[in-house]
């Protein structure tokens, strides 16, 4: 079954097909002339200028970039000393905190989005200050971010040799030293990848950010918001431009990749 | 690495518990009690008469889920088989669309599916009449299976990926036909991955209610939708909300014990 | 890395768009009320406004929002709604903190008498003496003392003139089966409640919640021919031809026919909605003078003159209206004459029952399916059928194991 028969290809192409088409599409009409969305009548960079100038999504941007960053950061470090906490545990105890953390992975995002602007409801209801907004927003991505940071972490912590940790404090180390010198480089590639995780999520989410944001508004809200209006091709071009950024980032790490595995080929 | 640093999962345990547990309690609580706080169970009998919209959208999220199955089980198959350096960029290119944002994938099938739409115009050089396509359940369908088709390509890879070529070799050589070696030898072993295919699907395809509400024209609602309704929208009633979340999250939490029975099932059996 | 430049490239764009000179266009009415008060104090206005209602410099008019934060030095944070319902939702809920709004009439009522409002100081608007009487001291706020009127219209029939056959002239066109799939609906309640209610005879102010389920059972009916419910969504849709006919308010309506010609506009002969949307200040508001300096400047003459012209909704400022061109000052979509004005009611808040009964309606309304009990039978036995399946399935290879 290693030839890839004229079948197989075919699929594969029908698939891939099926999965760009309305990219594709909204990247072409990203250039059309008119507004409409069916005819191209001429090739524009128009919608991409006025993208550039549109405040409420450059605004949006910006407060997705900031709460994203914010978040991961918090998730990582905060996540990170959760699975270190989470390993030294008993089986039992470890189980039960592993299945509760798991909840908001498991859970509908709309379930996840809901509880929390009931909890922040009825927290702004007793305190009587108004939280909703960038509070909550960070509270709500962490909260939905450290989950794959510990099942990302945890697993490398597993992974790793007790015995480096009982040398370096057999050599004199301080546990404090130990833990930076010689624990932390072995997770840092878990870290890092977690931390790229909650980035990532962070950015596009939705549903929670829906439910929990206030008056501000992130690029996916804003989004949603566009698209109940009258729809202007700027969609288009804010999607297309996505679209390359992604695109880009993935083609670096992907060349970063197997730079690496080329360098590690090479040495043996 | 024991005694002392239990104490430094402290900060997470608080957090956990003021967010993840106490939300949930919320949840619990404005399904159980009335405008007033009062204990009712008036919320969760007002729900037998969105039976049908239940019915529909575990319907709806079964059929994609079982359409993401069919069509990712034979792409993940041929993704696994390919050399090294093509697979990477193949795998590449199929998780590429998951990243983009998610409202703007599905917005571009509301134009693609209109009456006055691409698909329709091309359709149309054919002669063949307007089809009716948004705002149908099909097209609820739809864009669920294209939003969600990579969180099924990617687990099922993943355990394609261990499944050593000389065992489909080997039931080759005993005298399986192709038939014979998909059921005997693949399926029970890329289980695992189906299973966790089905649930990365499942689970969001029920509780969406973008997709429902772009694509499938608002008279398609779905659980989402309702539940939307009730915290932001037109019925705002956060204790009917509360109690249709308590029940959307006992079914997705029965649908993924029964997916979770049959992996484990496989797993006793403990195959090569 | 990549997210660091990303990050980098949107802070550098948002300085440039920042950094351009400001100039304010326009020449205020009244120079003696003082615009500058709040320069360089750093305050920031959240303004929720219904899509599309604002001119916002698109179509080479003024752009509303940027003027006053060059005329004020307020920065104003836009945001948008598409029904009073979620405007209530978001606001009940206490999920955000809003300094102006713009509710519809029944919606003003309904959250003065909740305490939602905060009493406007007049003296800060004092541009209010240039809206018609006639929108003032209206039912909704009877002592006018918490909305500015911002727009006033009415509802009826936006239809394709090359979709549909003979004359539309009542909202049973909205349920005839020669357009299934064809026809538009509001997905807001109050409004498709009041097209039922018309459609019956009967006042678009239910007195009892028997009139709710008859207007409910009335709009399961129109379900059939529903290709869709939306708000403003229906700018592409009729504007693209996806749908023949919809209602829709007579100001977007101007906006439609402008885009598309073979559109028209048509008030059905049982009478209509007249509606008034008016700006408020909710009571927990922090930044009230900055707000109602923000709806002093939306009174302003050539400030409702362009919102007016751009949005196309009628406007309740005297004078904006003296100046408005011929053919929208008699336009009869704009400015509809005496005897339809007659036959059009204004929505009245309701009392709470009636209320949650026609919102219970709504969702009742929407979830209807009536293939639905089509659906349920053969869907729960499909799925036992399935459970059942895979039990003896697994039952199955257990045995084929244990013979091992």
């Amino acid at each position: 079954m290693k030839r890839m028969g004229a079948f197989s290809k075919l699929y594969l192409v029908l698939i891939f097909s099926f999965m760009y088409l309305p990219i594709a599409v909204m990247a072409v009409f990203s250039f059309n002339q008119s507004k409409s969305r069916t005819l191209f009548t001429g090739f524009t960079l128009g919608w991409y200028q006025s993208l550039l100038r549109n405040d409420m999504i450059l605004s949006a941007l910006g407060l997705s970039l900031v709460i994203a960053l914010i978040s991961s950061v918090i998730a990582t470090v905060l996540g990170t000393m959760a699975s270190i906490g989470i390993y030294s545990m008993r089986h039992t105890v470890r189980g039960v905190i592993m299945n509760v953390s798991y909840m908001p992975v498991i859970n509908p995002e709309i379930i996840t989005g809901v509880s929390m602007m009931l909890l922040f409801v009825v927290v702004k209801n007793s305190i009587n200050l108004q939280i909703f907004g960038i509070p909550t927003l960070l509270v709500a991505h962490i909260t939905f971010n450290l989950p794959y940071v510990i099942f990302n972490v945890s697993p490398k912590l597993r992974q790793m040799d007790v015995r480096m940790w009982e040398a370096a404090l057999d050599l004199g180390c301080t546990p404090m030293q130990a833990f930076f010198k010689v624990v932390l480089p072995e997770l840092m590639p878990a870290i890092l990848s977690s931390f790229l995780i909650c980035l990532t999520y962070s950015i596009d989410d939705f549903i929670i950010s829906y439910f929990t944001s206030g008056t501000m508004q992130t690029l996916p809200i804003a989004i949603y918001s566009m698209t109940r209006k009258k729809v202007s091709p700027e969609i288009n071009a804010l999607s297309t431009i996505l679209f390359v950024v992604i695109f880009t980032i993935i083609l670096l790490i992907n060349a970063k990749d197997s730079r690496k595995e080329k360098k590690n080929a090479v040495r043996i | 690495m024991k005694l002392k640093s239990k104490i430094i999962a402290a900060p997470y345990l608080v957090w956990m518990t003021a967010f993840i547990v106490a939300p949930l309690l919320m949840v619990l609580y404005f399904a159980f009690t009335d405008k007033a706080g009062r204990f009712t169970l008036e919320n969760l009998s007002g729900l037998s008469q969105y039976t049908p919209v239940f019915v529909r959208s575990i319907l709806l999220a079964a059929i994609a889920t079982v359409i993401c199955l069919v069509l990712a089980y034979p792409l993940s198959f041929m993704l696994s088989r390919l050399r090294e350096g093509k697979q990477r960029i193949m795998l590449m290119l199929v998780m590429l669309p998951m990243w983009m944002n998610f409202l703007l994938r599905t917005y571009a099938w509301m134009t693609l599916l209109e009456r006055n739409g691409l698909i329709n115009r091309f359709l149309g050089l054919f002669g063949v009449g307007p089809l009716n396509m948004i705002n149908t359940q099909g097209a609820v369908v739809l864009g669920m299976v294209y939003n969600y088709l990579p969180y099924m390509i990617l687990p099922l890879y993943t355990i394609m990926v261990k499944i050593d070529d000389s065992l489909i070799e080997a039931a080759q050589d005993l005298g399986a036909g192709r038939v014979h070696t998909l059921t005997k030898v693949l399926l029970p072993l890329s289980v695992p991955g189906i299973t966790t295919g089905i649930t990365m699907v499942f689970v969001p395809s029920i509780s969406t209610f973008i997709i429902s509400r772009m694509l499938g024209g608002g008279s398609n609602l779905l659980i989402g939708d309702l539940i939307e309704l009730q915290f932001l929208g037109n019925s705002y009633n956060y204790n009917l909300g509360s109690a249709m979340s308590l029940v959307l999250m006992v079914v997705v939490l029965l649908c993924m014990s029964f997916t979770n029975q049959l992996d484990n099932e496989n797993k006793e059996g403990g195959v090569v | 890395m990549k997210k660091v430049v990303s990050f980098a490239v949107s802070v550098l764009l948002l300085a440039t768009v920042f950094a351009l000179p400001a100039q304010a266009a326009i020449t205020p009415d009244d120079p003696s009320y003082n615009w500058e008060r709040f320069k360089g104090q750093d305050v920031t206005l959240n303004v929720y406004n219904w899509g599309l209602y604002i001119s916002d410099g698109s179509d080479g008019g003024l752009d509303i929002n940027k003027e006053f934060e060059d005329l004020t030095g307020i920065k104003v944070n836009y945001t948008t709604y598409d029904t009073n319902e979620s405007l209530y939702a978001k606001l009940k809920s206490g999920g955000a903190n809003y300094d102006v709004i713009v509710p519809s009439d029944y919606m003003v009522g309904k959250m003065s008498k909740e305490g939602m409002l905060a009493k406007l100081d007049f003296g800060n608007i004092p541009n209010i003496a240039m809206i018609g009487d006639q929108y003032k001291g209206l039912d909704y706020d009877p002592n006018n003392e918490y909305s500015v009127p911002y727009t006033w219209g009415v509802v009826g029939i936006v239809y394709n003139k090359t979709m549909v056959k003979g004359p539309i002239d009542s909202w049973s066109a909205l349920w005839d089966e020669q357009y299934k799939g064809n026809v538009l609906m509001f997905n807001n309640s109050r409004d498709a409640f009041a097209i039922a209610f018309k459609k019956l005879g009967m006042s678009l102010n239910p007195s009892s919640t028997e009139e709710i389920q008859k207007a409910a059972e009335e709009l399961k009916k129109q379900k059939g021919v529903v290709q869709a419910y939306v708000m403003d969504e229906i700018f592409d849709k009729m504007e693209g031809g996806e749908a023949a006919l919809a209602p829709y308010y007579a100001g977007d309506a101007i906006t439609m026919i402008n885009e598309n010609p073979d559109l028209a506009f048509a008030i059905p002969k049982e009478g209509t909605n007249y509606f008034v949307d008016a700006m408020c200040v909710p009571a927990t508001s922090t930044q009230k003078e900055a707000a109602e300096m923000y709806i002093n400047f939306m009174c302003e003459t050539q400030i409702a003159l362009a919102n007016c012209e751009f949005i196309g909704y009628s406007t309740p400022q005297v004078k904006a209206e003296a100046l408005l061109p011929d053919e929208l000052k008699n336009s009869p979509i704009m400015y509809p004459s005496k005897d339809v004005l007659a036959n059009t009611e204004i929505f009245n808040v309701l009392p709470d029952e009636l209320n949650q009964a026609m919102d219970e309606a709504w969702s009742d309304v929407k979830s209807y399916d009536e293939k639905g009990n089509d659906l349920l039978i053969p869907g729960i036995l499909a799925l036992a059928v399935a459970g059942i399946a895979v039990v003896f399935w697994r039952k199955n290879v257990k045995k084929k194991r244990n013979d091992y």
